[in-house]
């Protein structure tokens, strides 16, 4: 891609066994430090490889990267994943699309928050703004396309839906999906020395708390 | 070191280097200079490490007070530049002493943006490795944001004076010119357009817009055929990327690029590229050129070599 750098495609679509080989090609070039392989970025289903090409060239690199393909089972094998509990306010004004989520399933709020509460997602991704997770797979009976106009402000912490995707925006900003509650955690700090409180292959859990209960965390 | 005091901040100043790498996975931006070119003859006409943070100025540039005596070199799009209002040129070591008023008279004349240094460096923490500010993220450079009236700007203390001028040699300052031709690599979503799309993107000139910022540069003009209208799966996006949106008309991803996003990529515009696009202003045109990849190759390791050369091209001339 570009002048400097290498995109991997492991497929077209939103899955985790695809996920998984993004990430563990990502772990295998870092461990084999590979000569002028600068900066990996994954994504769903592929991996961007930022090379210099003072120190390599495009064809050298592809060489070594197809050589490491047959050990991404091992490396895959190999990643420390956390699991994360996200406290989470479902409706009201802090999830103001909880009853269009409802609504679009024939279900009741409380049966979309138990759907939600109840699944562990996966990190697949962090990408849009800086510490925004991309987590899947809601499932099928609360997944709801995005917004027709997207906000232009959505509040730091919201939790939201698109499609088959869940997501956490870190920071305020303008958005389009569906947003069903907010979380008091702080997603992102730039002065830590791990910026993003998610990491890709992290596996999340959303526990339905009081606003009292998120007054209470946001302090701490 | 207090430098400078704010009189007038310019539209946009903002401080930058060359950008914090490795923090893409986590959804950070690369942002640092827009022009890397202006960016390193600026550091090298006051004898900074290539890396040294400088201020951005952008369209309108700053006034500022001296506090201290200073030597500063400006370099980029054509401004008239003023010390206590004598006319002083770019492209050169100055020498500012306490007490005097360096101001950027007007708007830029060609070009879009200069950079400003001061022999030491700007000193502004370091976050995430780098001294380069991002705005949307309200972090780096000088309280996460572009300078306002009254900011008080600290540089680290050089260990001496530069004891002689340094000139970049006219042969080596920019043309700006209002139509820039800049190459690209296609792909990697050039499947996603139809033929005709193709040409239309390689054969027309595309105008910036006044929606172009750090972040990307969004064009106008014949708008683009797609033959896939599918929404592709979001995928990693670098400086550079030449996006397709639904209307069909490019964006170009600049210094504070997202790191990713699903619209798709038709092409990718070099590195040296970027920097030269970094200087065309809304109203200016741009057109693309496709290179191979071997002669982009060729391009940025031409691109590296003027840039580690230029320290060695300056004159130097006694004071």
């Amino acid at each position: 891609m570009g002048d400097r750098a290498v995109l991997v495609k492991f497929g077209e679509s939103i899955d985790l066994s695809i996920n998984r080989k993004v990430h563990a090609l990502c772990r295998a070039i870092e461990q084999s430090k590979i000569v002028g392989a600068e900066e990996c970025v994954p994504t769903y289903a592929s991996l961007l490889v930022y090379y210099n090409p003072l120190k390599t060239s495009y064809e050298r690199l592809v060489y070594q990267l197809k050589d490491l393909e047959p050990k991404l089972d091992e490396f895959s094998a190999k990643i420390e994943t956390w699991q994360v509990e996200v406290p989470t306010v479902y409706g009201g004004e802090f999830g103001p699309d909880l009853l269009n989520v409802a609504k679009h399933h024939n279900l009741t709020p409380e049966e979309v928050v138990r759907i939600h509460s109840e699944t562990e997602y996966t990190v697949y991704m962090i990408g849009f703004i800086e510490g925004f997770p991309y987590m899947g797979k809601v499932p099928d009976s609360i997944a709801t396309p995005r917004l027709e106009t997207p906000r232009l402000k959505v509040p730091a912490g919201s939790v939201g839906i698109a499609g088959n995707q869940t997501g956490i925006y870190p920071a305020e900003s303008p958005g389009g999906w569906q947003i069903i509650g907010r979380t008091p955690l702080k997603l992102f700090n730039p002065h830590a020395r791990q910026p993003a409180l998610l990491q890709p292959g992290d596996r999340v859990r959303f526990k339905s708390i009081t606003e009292a209960e998120f007054e209470k965390i946001r302090k701490e | 070191m207090e430098v400078f005091r704010v009189v007038k901040p310019g539209l946009f100043t903002t401080v930058q280097d060359l950008g914090r790498s490795g923090f893409q996975r986590f959804g950070v931006p690369v942002s640092g200079a827009m022009d890397k070119y202006a960016f390193t003859c600026t550091n090298m006409l006051v004898g900074n490490q290539a890396s040294s943070a400088c201020w951005e100025v952008t369209l309108f540039g700053p006034e500022l007070e001296a506090l201290n005596d200073v030597q500063v070199a400006v370099a980029g799009a054509k401004f008239s530049l003023a010390v206590n209002c004598d006319t002083v040129p770019l492209w050169q070591t100055l020498n500012v002493k306490k007490g005097d008023r360096l101001a950027f008279v007007g708007s830029a004349r060609n070009g879009c943006r200069a950079y400003l240094a001061v022999r030491g460096g700007i000193d502004v923490p370091v976050v995430l490795g780098s001294r380069s500010t991002y705005v949307r993220g309200g972090f780096g450079g000088f309280e996460g944001r572009a300078l306002r009236t009254g900011d008080v700007i600290h540089a680290f203390a050089p260990q001496s004076l530069l004891e002689a001028w340094r000139v970049l040699p006219p042969e080596l300052i920019p043309n700006y010119e209002k139509e820039s031709a800049v190459n690209v690599v296609m792909g990697p979503q050039e499947d996603v357009f139809t033929k005709k799309g193709i040409e239309t993107f390689l054969s027309n000139t595309y105008t910036v817009t006044p929606e172009s910022d750090r972040m990307g540069y969004r064009l106008d003009g014949e708008p683009i055929e797609r033959k896939i209208t599918t929404e592709l799966v979001t995928d990693a996006l670098m400086q550079g990327s030449v996006q397709i949106p639904g209307n069909g008309k490019p964006i170009v991803l600049m210094a504070d690029a997202q790191t990713s996003g699903g619209y798709p990529k038709i092409a990718i515009v070099t590195t040296a590229g970027v920097s030269r696009l970094a200087q065309a202003k809304p109203g200016d045109a741009v057109r693309f050129v496709r290179v191979s990849l071997a002669q982009a190759r060729a391009e940025f390791l031409e691109f590296s070599r003027v840039l580690s050369g230029l320290s060695g091209r300056l004159v130097k001339e006694s004071f």
